[in-house]
C-alpha cells in the first residue's frame, strides 16, 4: 500500500464530462445568477420558455412549444407551452410555473438585476395551464430574448425566501441534466435527467471542478483530469500541439474599444477620432496583446452575427492619411519640439482604463506609443475598478477611456448610444447623432429579423463614419475539448453515427445533450 | 487570581469591540460596492438603488453594524454572493483549513525543535550551517514558486492528479484507497505551508538554545559533570522554550486562518479562499464574521499564553 499503488488508479470514467471553471458558482437559480460559472451551469439544469437558434438570429422552442408575436401598440407574445414536461421531483411544469417565475423577478424584495429586461411588460397572464400570454407597454423587439430565462419551480418556492432559500444550492429544474451535489469550491455534479422531454441526454454525468489557477488546469488537462476548458491567449500554442485535445474558436459577445469624451472640445472633430483609428495599429495590438485570438472590428457589433455590417471594413492603420487629417483640423507642430499644437496649445491628453485588466493595460501603452509617432501626448493612468467608475466615467471627468463591452446577442445597444442615456445611462462619452438615435429607436420596435438587420447595418456604417469610439477589437474565446467526445445521431434502426463536435455561433455546448464517448462507459485504460 | 482574570475578559471584550468596529469602518467604507461590480448596460440605476436597500446598505453606517451584529446573533446573516448562512459558508470551510494547517503544524512542530536543538549543539559546524543556508532558502523562497515546482515535479513523476482535497470521482475506491487519497491530496500542500514555519522555528530555538546555553546554570551543570544530553535536553531545552509559547499563542488563530495563496494554487476549499472572494465581491457579512472569528481567536490564544507562562515559568506572578 503506497502512494504509487493509489497514483495508478484511473482518475475518471469515460462518459462524463469533466469542465473546470476558475470560480464557483454562486446562484443555482436562474434569476439570480449573475456569474458566467452559475449562469452556464443554471441553462443545463433550467430551461426557457425559448432559446437562441445555434446562429444567435432567430428562437428555438424551448418549454414554449410555438409562440406567436401580435404587433401592434401594445404587442402581445402568446407562448403555448409543452404538455407533460416534468420538474426534476416529478410534479409537472405549467404556465403558472412561468407566472411565477416572472412575479419573482418583479418583487422589488428578489435581488435580481433581471428585472431591467422586463420593464417593459404591462402586463403577464396565465390563460390556461398551458398558455401563458405577456403585453408589452410598447413595441421593444429584445423583449423577446428575455423569455429564454430559466423557470422556476413555483410549487417548491411558493413559501421561501427566493434571496436565501436552500433551493438556490439544490436546485429543480426542467432541463437536460439533474443537479446532484455540490462541495464549495471543489465541485459541482450534475446527472442526466432521463425523463428530459427531449429524451435523456447521452452524457451520464458532468462535473464542474473548480481551479483557481489557469496554468493549474492546463496542468490537470494534460492529466486528462479535465476535459473541457476555456483556454487563455497565451496558452494557445501549447495547447495545439496537445495530440488529445481539439481546439475550438470563435470571437465573444465583447469587444474593446477607446471611448473618445464629447465634452471635451479635442475630440469633438470627428476628424481627429478618424486620424486616431488611422494611428492606431489595431492588428499590431491584436499581434501582441492577445497573441493573435482577436478580431479588428468596424464598429459596436461582434464580427460574426447577422448585424454586423461585412460592408463597413475598418480603417487601415495610415500614418500618413491621420497625419493630413490632423493637419486639416488645425493641428501642426509648430515650435517643433515633436507634439502637435493648434493656437498656441499642444494636443495632450489623458487616456484612462481601470487596473487589474492586463489586456487594456497593454492596449494602452501600445496606444500611447502609436499616438506619440503622430506628435501627440497620452498620459496613461489606471484606476482601481470602483473609483474609475465613480470618480471618472460616470462623472464624466475624463479625455478618453479603453473599455470593453459584454454584449447580449440581441444587437439592441440602445443604452450604450442612445443620447437620452447621457444623463443616467451608459452613453458617458456624451454622444450625439439625431439619426442614430432614430435607428436605434426604431430597432427596438421592429420585430421583423430583415427589417432589422437593415436597421442595424445603417447604424453600423453611421458609428464607422462618426467614430465615437475607435473600435479595437472582438477577443477570440478558445475553448479546448477531449478529442473522445463526438455528436451522436440516432440513425434509422437506432443505429448510431458519430460527428465530430462543431463549434456554433451559440457556442460549443449548443449540442450538449448529444456529447458521447464512443466506446464508454468503461473505465479507462 | 479570579480578579485578575475578570479583568483580563474585561479587556479582552473591549478590545474585540474595538476591533470589529474598526474593521466595519474599514471595510464598508473602503471604494466599491457588493452591487454591480461589471458595467452591464442591461441593468438600470433604479435596479441598483433597490438592491443597495434590500442589502441595507442604504442606512447610516452605525446601523449597519448594529444591524449585522443583531443579524449574527441572530442566526440570520447571509452572504450577499449566494445568499447563504455565512456561519454555514464558514463551517464548511474552517475544518478543510484546519486539517491542512494541523497536519502542517505537527510537522513544524515535530521536526524544527530537534532540528533547532540540534544546530545550537553544533553551532557554527557544516550541518549547522548547512541548517542555516536552508532555513534562509526555505524562508526566502516564495511559496507558490515551490509549490508550483512540486506539483509539476509530481505530475511528471505520478502522473496523477494532486489538486483539490480528494480525487473528485471516488465512488469506486474502497474506504482504505479513499484514506491514501485524501493523504496524498494532503502532503503536497502541508509540506508546502510547513516548509516556512520550519524554517522559521528552527531558527528561532536555535537562537533561543544558544543564548540559554550560555548562561550560568548551565556552565555549573557542565562542570557538575552531568552528562551532555541531560544538560541540553532536561535543563537547557525548557528555558529555551519558554518564548516559544508565545508562537503557541499564536497558533490559535494560524490554524484556522487559511492561507490564500496556497489554498488558490492547490485548489484546496478553505477559509482563505473564501474570505479572499469575499473581500473582491465586497461581500461585507462574511469578511467581516471571518475577521471577528480571527479577532476572537487571537486574543483567546493570547489569554492561552498568558497563563500559559504562568505555569510554565515561576518567575511569573499575576497580579
Amino acid at each position: 500500500m503506497n502512494i504509487v499503488f493509489v497514483g495508478s488508479r484511473p482518475p475518471q470514467r469515460v462518459n462524463q464530462l469533466i469542465v473546470s471553471s476558475i470560480g464557483d458558482a454562486s446562484f443555482l437559480n436562474p434569476i439570480l445568477a449573475q456569474d458566467s460559472a452559475s449562469s452556464e451551469i443554471n441553462s443545463f439544469i433550467f430551461n426557457g420558455l425559448i432559446k437562441y437558434d445555434r446562429d444567435l438570429k432567430g428562437f428555438v422552442g424551448e418549454l414554449a412549444e410555438s409562440w406567436k408575436v401580435k404587433a401592434g401598440q401594445e404587442p402581445e407574445i402568446t407562448f403555448n407551452l409543452r404538455k407533460g414536461v416534468l420538474w426534476h421531483d416529478g410534479k409537472e411544469f405549467t404556465a403558472h410555473d412561468v407566472k411565477f417565475t416572472y412575479d419573482k423577478i418583479m418583487d422589488e424584495k428578489t435581488n435580481t438585476v433581471r428585472r431591467s429586461d422586463y420593464e417593459l411588460v404591462k402586463k403577464a397572464e396565465v390563460l390556461d395551464p398551458y398558455t401563458f400570454r405577456v403585453t408589452y407597454k410598447q413595441p421593444f423587439s429584445p423583449g423577446l430574448q428575455t423569455w429564454g430565462m430559466g423557470i422556476i419551480p413555483k410549487h417548491l418556492l411558493e413559501k421561501e425566501d427566493i434571496n436565501t432559500t436552500s433551493f438556490n444550492r439544490r436546485p429543480i429544474g426542467t432541463g437536460p441534466f439533474r443537479f446532484v451535489e455540490w462541495a464549495s469550491d471543489e465541485k459541482i455534479v450534475l446527472e442526466a435527467n432521463p425523463r428530459y422531454f427531449e429524451g435523456r441526454p447521452q452524457l451520464d454525468r458532468i462535473i464542474y471542478r473548480i481551479i483557481p489557477e489557469t496554468s493549474l488546469s492546463e496542468m490537470e488537462l494534460l492529466t486528462k483530469g479535465i476535459d473541457y476548458y476555456g483556454v487563455s491567449p497565451h496558452q494557445f500554442r501549447r495547447m495545439s500541439e496537445i495530440s488529445f485535445l481539439n481546439l475550438y474558436s470563435q470571437p465573444a459577445l465583447a469587444y474593446t474599444y477607446i471611448g473618445y469624451n464629447f465634452k471635451n472640445p479635442l475630440f469633438q472633430d470627428k476628424r481627429v477620432r478618424h486620424a486616431f483609428t488611422y494611428a492606431i495599429n489595431r492588428e499590431e495590438i491584436v499581434q501582441y496583446v492577445l497573441y493573435g485570438l482577436g478580431t479588428v472590428i468596424s464598429g459596436p457589433f461582434p464580427s460574426h452575427l447577422w448585424y454586423y455590417n461585412p460592408n463597413v471594413k475598418p480603417l487601415p492603420y495610415d500614418l500618413q492619411k491621420a497625419r493630413q487629417l490632423l493637419a486639416e483640423a488645425g493641428w501642426k507642430d509648430t515650435d517643433g519640439d515633436g507634439v502637435l499644437d493648434k493656437d498656441g496649445r499642444p494636443f495632450r491628453f489623458k487616456l484612462i482604463t481601470n487596473s487589474g485588466n492586463d489586456v487594456r493595460r497593454d492596449v494602452g501603452v501600445l496606444v500611447q506609443r502609436q499616438l506619440r509617432e503622430l506628435g501627440v501626448d497620452v498620459t496613461f493612468e489606471t484606476y482601481e475598478w470602483s473609483v474609475f467608475l465613480k470618480s471618472f466615467i460616470n462623472a464624466k471627468h475624463f479625455d478618453a477611456c479603453i473599455l470593453g463591452w459584454a454584449l447580449s446577442p440581441d444587437p439592441d445597444d440602445y443604452q450604450i448610444w442612445h443620447s437620452s442615456q447621457i444623463e443616467k445611462g451608459f452613453n458617458f462619452i456624451s454622444y450625439r447623432n439625431p439619426e442614430a438615435d432614430r435607428l436605434w429607436e426604431e430597432g427596438r420596435r421592429e420585430y421583423d429579423v430583415e427589417k432589422r438587420r437593415k436597421i442595424y447595418w445603417r447604424l453600423h456604417e453611421l458609428m464607422a463614419e462618426d467614430q465615437p469610439y475607435t473600435f479595437l477589437f472582438s477577443p477570440l474565446g478558445v475553448s479546448a475539448l477531449q478529442k473522445k467526445f463526438m455528436l451522436v445521431e440516432e440513425g434509422r434502426e437506432g443505429r448510431k453515427t458519430y460527428r465530430p463536435i462543431k463549434m456554433e455561433k451559440a457556442g460549443l455546448l449548443y449540442d450538449l445533450i448529444r456529447w458521447y464517448v464512443p466506446g464508454g462507459p468503461v473505465l479507462e485504460k | 487570581m479570579a480578579k485578575f482574570f475578570l479583568r483580563k475578559l474585561f479587556q479582552l471584550f473591549l478590545t474585540l469591540v474595538g476591533i470589529s468596529v474598526l474593521s466595519w469602518v474599514v471595510i464598508t467604507q473602503a471604494p466599491g460596492s457588493p452591487i454591480a461590480l461589471t458595467m452591464d448596460p442591461k441593468v438600470s440605476p433604479q435596479i441598483i438603488e433597490q438592491m443597495m436597500k434590500n442589502y441595507d446598505l442604504d442606512k447610516p453606517i452605525h446601523q449597519q453594524y448594529y444591524l449585522w451584529l443583531k443579524k449574527l446573533f441572530t442566526g440570520k446573516l447571509y452572504s450577499f454572493k449566494d445568499g447563504r448562512p455565512v456561519l454555514e459558508k464558514i463551517n464548511e470551510r474552517i475544518w478543510n483549513t484546519l486539517l491542512l494547517n494541523l497536519v502542517a503544524t505537527i510537522i513544524v512542530f515535530s521536526l524544527a525543535i530537534p532540528l533547532g536543538v540540534f544546530s545550537a549543539k553544533r553551532q557554527y559546524s557544516f550541518l549547522d550551517n548547512l541548517g542555516t543556508f536552508g532555513a534562509y532558502l526555505g524562508i526566502s523562497a516564495p511559496g507558490f514558486w515551490l509549490a508550483y515546482l512540486l506539483i509539476l515535479g509530481t505530475v511528471e513523476l505520478f502522473g496523477y492528479p494532486v489538486l483539490g482535497m480528494r480525487s473528485f470521482v471516488t465512488e469506486d475506491f474502497t474506504t482504505v484507497e479513499m484514506v491514501m487519497d485524501r493523504i496524498w491530496h494532503l502532503m503536497l500542500p502541508s509540506i508546502i505551508l510547513a516548509i516556512g514555519g520550519l524554517a522559521g522555528l528552527s531558527r528561532y530555538t536555535r537562537s533561543s538554545m544558544l543564548e540559554v546555553v550560555r548562561q550560568d546554570y548551565v556552565r555549573t551543570a557542565k562542570a557538575k559533570g552531568l552528562p551532555d544530553d541531560h544538560v541540553y535536553y532536561k535543563h537547557a531545552l525548557r528555558n529555551a522554550l519558554l518564548p516559544i509559547i508565545t508562537i503557541f499563542g499564536f497558533l490559535i488563530p494560524d490554524l484556522i486562518g487559511g492561507s490564500i495563496i496556497m489554498e488558490s494554487v492547490f485548489a484546496w476549499p478553505g477559509i482563505g479562499r473564501l474570505s479572499y472572494q469575499a473581500v473582491l465581491a465586497r461581500d461585507y457579512p462574511v469578511v467581516m464574521t471571518i475577521l471577528s472569528i480571527s479577532a476572537v481567536l487571537t486574543l483567546v490564544g493570547n489569554f492561552i499564553a498568558d497563563i500559559l507562562y504562568g505555569i510554565a515559568d515561576p518567575r511569573i506572578r499575576y497580579g
